[in-house]
């Protein structure tokens, strides 16, 4: 039958109201258009302005609605009645609860600062948390990045001032050869994508190193499966290749790096492995223009990169060029001597390096553009070599990983390929020093009674005298950051709290306060090993750890076992400030910041974490939080705090709208209206930096110039590439003796081992200590693109695509054992056993199991019913990884993690596969977490019903 | 029997760029909060925090593993949503007219105040892109976001569906397919845009774009031999010493 159509309105209402705030469903932090009805959160779009996202949204960030509205939501401040994990427990009031924190908090303070351990697990406050703690006095503070990406970090900072994800990006512009290295599908979000399909459209090659191929890697145009582990392999092969065929910039070297420093040659000396130095301390060079030693720190274009000479005290040094392609020309990394333990064919090697080098050298990138660098030389042009790289957790998460990560850099430094036309690029405020300025602090002498601490807790240290030791030379930490266990531990090892403080090891604690960390489920290392932790007594059955305060905005696994709960909001009803002071987001070209602020408020008795913290710090009295007359300085909590707090004259948490009148930023006075023009723009600042200050940031005289009177550097010196790193030849010259701050004997050999200047490869820890024929499979994790931590099981839209994981085994694994998909099987590992289902692939390194990470979750948290896949079919690699290596000589267990960073060793696992009997459940299997205190979760969303145009 | 119109004078659609669709979701969770309150307003969910969460969707992403030309596997991410054919037996089998292909733009829609749910049309898709709303007991499914792509209450760059205004990666645009020199007609031709199953021979609107080839033609790197003799090392560092003298 013809139709007649029916009428269709199609512009019906979209909105009451748009507000615009900063996406929390990541660590990515996009802007993001919340739209209104009838005050009912009803639509959520990326903000077209933003300089992260651009007008995109991620499967993550689209669903938020459904986080906002999770069922899973804490209600109010509750106190624990039952024994830890029952879940049995009781609404108190704000009053009660934050009087209770106080008198525990204030107690320890009066007595021993050091009982109290204060970890975040969500860090976009660090500035903030970081402050409080050290007002407190408590040498026992980090966040997450310990068991995230401090290798990384530390990785980058120490070698050319920046790093991967937060403080650089490829020049997505520009770039035509992009590798990354070690990314699944996060970290970042967004930046990743839009760069991905930017590069694509353009033809520029994309080549993944990765053993899985999904995500990201699934539209790279070349796949590297590489084994886990074994990066540094294929990089140092990589690199060999390059001085084989004598393809590196040695225009920037001798420009930008230290590879014309001139390195001690005395075996045995005290100072052997050091830069030879002048009366000022400048490192020495060879200058061929003086015929004579010159410093380093001049950028002297004669400088010498090859030779040995004869320092004036008559000792032989030599060059960090010359000492490095010696490393790298050894025959250990020749294609063929890597190609069985990667995976990686020596023809597959050759020809990426052969890519690398035509892209860098012939198909350089010009831009017709002045500058100045730091020596006072002009320039008229910009010279890119148009090679980007990035990488993240397949990198870091091995106990390898700062070595590997520092190889990387190297690559990218010897194709000149940092902060150029189509390579690696700086987001200010980076670059930083080289060593990081930035010390750690918390030594034994420096902990007193109701004393702050001298500085802030996490840095770099230059060398053993920066350590924080305890009178006896041992860990002064709670987690043994900063000790001869993991010296150069920038972002502490919040993976080690809670074992160390049940062990006492070294010390017990009297308070563990938390926010947002999952560390009773998916973010601790050996999970049933941290639930008997925090439920573990002594002979009078008290609790080991006796005070338990956790922050957190829903029903965690983590919450049964807090003694005090303090109930966040979700963060479109919060206040947050993303700070230069922390952990910015800037763009190569824009120096930015940004706001969270309540687009909505909250329906139930929940207060933001920074607002309770502040009050937390102004009860106890700590100074900076109260003023002299010990009233509170910020009575309006966070925005109070965001506003009017200076870290120095004129620097505050926010750079953007300073002054009286708003238009001064970076440094300028307060400005009571600063929220307020936040929230008109969007929620954010930003500041596009001058086009000659663009590009070669490192020694970039008008960027350094500039960044010292923005308040963002604090010295006009170039930062200078240390290819060779002196710092941790420092740790290595102790481990042989030389020195007062001598580490203990068993820790002699690791540390002389590990702590090479120069980048190597060696087997990750616990593959080395395990029997590879009883465990001969590599076990990782990947995170799902719209799936992050442990916060999506609870969303009704994102875990329709996911609730619950299967074990992804390659195709002749699955033949090997007899199994097909969806069959049972066991995977074992040193630590223990787990049971789960096996999906069979060949996109995946034929020696590597991975899964989906934080899917499995705990009967009982999250708002899910006792028959959710969640708890069922859903499953942990956790419950093998051991958070201690197995016994070595002298019997002491070490971290899992890396010995120079401490960074968490999760891919370090080694696992033996089994086919399992029966079906049904996986195991092993807990007790489920009582959620009395929470309202049962609906039966059905109609999420919607109430907007639809056709009621209207 | 439903009749469709002799000719649509447009044929709006999506082109798909399989060659950067990393599988994200968010084409999906952003169609789902736009549709949820939107035309098909709600997109219910069943059991969404129980045993077997399920709802209707009217976009949904499939990631399966594939071989490449060179024998390697790989995953594929597939959208999927109605393709808007051009002969849609989805709308000639609907009995009471409820679904049918709108004149103006070649939009195929559901009226829901004379959809019946017999799911005749889910089953003569061979998509599988219709979706049946059990809370609602009406068929759902995409609808270019009509209610965006012409609505004066949103900014005119924005009206476009919301899986186009949400990808990240770009791997989605809209456009007129019926019009050789639009954007999205051109990217099609230049880039071997295909049917979805076009033997079925229902001519899909919606077009997917298959990979490209991104490769580096390399210069043969010619070992420099600035010393003849000697090991790799002394040939770099002679090399360098030359190189720099210069």
């Amino acid at each position: 039958m013809a139709q007649k159509q029916p009428f269709l309105d199609t512009s019906p209402k979209v909105s009451d109201e748009i507000r615009q705030t900063t996406c929390y469903m990541c660590a990515c932090r996009c802007g993001i258009n919340v739209h209104l009805r009838d005050g009912t959160v009803s639509y959520i779009e990326g903000n077209r302005d933003h300089p992260v996202n651009k007008g995109v949204i991620c499967g993550k960030g689209a669903s938020g609605i459904m986080q906002h509205y999770s069922p899973a939501r804490l209600r109010a401040p509750m106190k624990r009645v039952g024994p830890r994990g029952s879940g049995q427990f009781e609404e108190i009031s704000w009053g009660e609860a934050l009087e209770l924190a106080t008198g525990w908090l204030g107690k320890v303070r009066k007595t021993d600062p050091k009982k109290l351990a204060f970890f975040t697990g969500r860090d976009q406050s660090q500035s903030l948390t970081g402050l409080w703690a050290m007002k407190y006095g408590t040498p026992n503070f980090a966040a997450h990045g310990g068991f995230c990406s401090v290798n990384m970090a530390a990785g980058g900072l120490y070698t050319f001032g920046g790093a991967f994800w937060e403080f650089g990006d490829p020049d997505w512009d520009y770039t035509k050869y992009f590798m990354l290295f070690g990314v699944a599908e996060d970290h970042a979000s967004n930046p990743i994508k839009k760069g991905i399909g930017k590069i694509k459209k353009r033809g520029a090659k994309f080549v993944s190193v990765n053993p899985v191929r999904t995500g990201y890697n699934a539209v790279a145009d070349e796949w590297v499966g590489i084994r886990p582990g074994t990066d540094a392999l294929f990089v140092g092969a990589l690199i060999h290749e390059l001085f084989r065929a004598q393809q590196i910039d040695l225009d920037y070297l001798i420009r930008y790096t230290n590879s014309p420093w001139l390195v001690i040659q005395d075996p045995g000396a005290a100072d052997h492995g050091l830069f030879a130095r002048d009366a000022e301390g400048n490192p020495l060079v060879w200058s061929n223009e003086a015929a004579g030693f010159g410093s380093g720190k001049i950028s002297d274009l004669s400088a010498s990169l090859t030779g040995t000479r004869t320092l004036p005290d008559g000792r032989a040094a030599r060059t960090v060029f010359e000492l490095m392609a010696e490393r790298y020309l050894g025959d250990e990394y020749a294609p063929e001597a890597v190609e069985e333990r990667t995976g990686v064919p020596a023809t597959q090697i050759r020809k990426i390096a052969a890519e690398l080098a035509h892209v860098a050298f012939k198909e350089e990138v010009i831009i017709e553009r002045e500058w100045t660098d730091a020596w006072g030389r002009k320039h008229d042009k910009l010279i890119g070599r148009p090679i980007s790289m990035h990488a993240m957790r397949g990198i870091s998460a091995h106990s390898n990983g700062f070595q590997t990560c520092r190889m990387i850099h190297i690559l990218q430094i010897l194709l000149g390929s940092i902060d150029c036309p189509g390579g690696f690029r700086y987001k200010p405020p980076y670059p930083k020093q080289t060593p990081p300025n930035l010390l750690p602090h918390g030594a034994a002498g420096d902990i007193k009674p109701e004393m702050p601490l001298g500085g802030p807790h996490l840095g770099f240290p230059h060398g053993p005298h920066h350590l924080l030791l305890d009178e006896e030379g041992g860990p002064n930490r709670l987690d043994k950051g900063f000790s001869w266990d993991a010296p150069m531990s920038a972002h502490g090892l919040m993976h080690m709290v809670i074992n160390n403080a049940a062990e006492k090891d070294p010390y017990g604690i009297d308070v563990l306060f938390m926010y947002m960390a999952n560390m009773a489920w998916n973010s601790s290392m050996n999970t049933p090993g941290t639930i008997d932790a925090l439920t573990k007594t002594d002979e009078n059955g008290d609790y080991v750890i006796p005070k338990i305060i956790y922050s957190d905005a829903y029903y965690s696994e983590t919450v049964s076992f807090a003694d005090l709960i303090l109930p966040d909001t979700t963060y479109l009803e919060r206040y947050d400030c993303i700070s230069l002071l922390d952990r910015p987001i800037s763009e190569p070209e824009i120096l930015a910041d940004s706001i969270r602020y309540p687009v909505v408020e909250p329906d139930r008795d929940v207060r933001g974490f920074q607002t309770v913290l502040i009050d937390l710090g102004a009860r106890l009295g700590l100074p900076g939080f109260v003023d002299d007359e010990g009233a509170p300085l910020y009575p309006g909590g966070y925005p109070d705090y965001i506003v009017n707090h200076e870290r120095k004259p004129g620097i505050g948490p926010l750079a953007g709208f300073r002054g009286k009148d708003g238009s001064d930023y970076g440094v300028g006075e307060k400005n009571p209206d600063q929220l307020k023009r936040y929230i008109e723009n969007g929620s954010f600042w930003e500041h596009r930096i001058d086009p000659e200050h663009a590009y070669f940031r490192h020694a970039n005289r008008g960027y350094l110039d500039w960044g010292i009177e923005k308040g963002i550097r604090l010295t006009p010196e170039a930062t200078i590439f240390q290819l060779y790193s002196e710092p941790v030849q420092r740790f290595r010259l102790a481990a042989k003796g030389h020195g007062d701050r001598q580490p203990p004997e068993r820790a002699r050999e690791r540390i002389e081992k590990h702590f090479d200047p120069l980048p190597f490869w060696y087997p990750p820890l616990e593959e080395s200590m395990v029997d590879a024929q009883t465990f001969p499979l590599h076990a990782i994790t990947q995170r799902p693109m719209h799936m992050y931590h442990s916060w999506g099981s609870q969303n009704a839209w994102l875990r329709q695509i996911t609730a619950a994981n299967r074990l992804y085994i390659h195709t002749s694994v699955g033949e090997s054992i007899g199994a097909k998909d969806d069959d049972w099987v066991w995977l074992s590992s040193h630590q223990g056993r787990v049971k789960c289902q096996v999906r069979l692939m060949d996109g995946v390194n034929p020696h590597t199991v991975w899964t989906w990470n934080a899917i499995g979750k705990r009967r009982g948290a999250w708002g899910l019913s006792d028959d959710a896949p969640e708890s069922n079919q859903g499953f942990l690699l956790n419950h093998l990884i051991s958070e201690l290596l197995p016994e070595g000589g002298g019997g002491y267990r070490y971290s899992n993690s890396d010995p120079i960073t401490g960074q968490a060793a999760w891919f370090d696992l080694k696992v033996s596969i089994e086919k399992a009997d029966g079906d049904a459940r996986t195991e092993p299997f807990f007790e489920p977490v009582g959620s009395g205190s929470q309202p049962p979760s609906p039966k059905k969303v109609a999420f919607g019903a109430e907007f639809g145009s056709k009621d209207k | 029997m439903t009749c469709l119109p002799k000719e649509t004078k447009k044929k709006l659609g999506l082109v798909i760029d399989l060659d950067i669709c990393v599988g994200c979701q968010a084409c999906a969770t952003s169609c789902k909060e736009w549709n949820t309150g939107g035309y098909s307003a709600p997109l219910s969910d069943h059991d969404p925090y129980g045993a077997d969460p399920s709802g209707a969707w009217l976009n949904r992403v499939h990631s399966f593993e594939a071989k490449t030309a060179e024998g390697q596997a790989k995953t594929v991410h597939f959208p999927r949503s109605c393709l808007h054919c051009e002969e849609p037996d989805c709308v000639t089998v609907c009995p009471t007219g409820a679904s049918y292909k709108r004149e103006e733009d070649g939009i195929v829609l559901v009226n829901p105040d004379t959809c019946i749910g017999c799911k005749l049309c889910s089953w003569a898709c061979p998509y599988g892109a219709r979706e049946y709303d059990y809370d609602d007991g009406v068929m759902k499914k995409c609808t270019l976001c009509v209610d965006r792509i012409y609505n004066r209450n949103v900014p005119e760059e924005d009206r476009v569906p919301a899986c186009v205004r949400a990808c990240p990666t770009g791997a989605r645009a809209f456009g007129d397919l019926g019009d050789p020199n639009s954007e999205v007609s051109q990217s099609v031709a230049a880039r071997d845009g295909f049917n979805l199953l076009d033997a079925f021979g229902y001519k899909p609107v919606n077009k997917y774009l298959p990979p490209r080839i991104n490769s580096v033609q390399v210069s043969p790197v010619v070992e420099k031999t600035a010393a003849p003799d000697g090991s790799r090392l002394e040939k770099l560092f002679a090399w360098a010493d030359k190189a720099l003298s210069r």
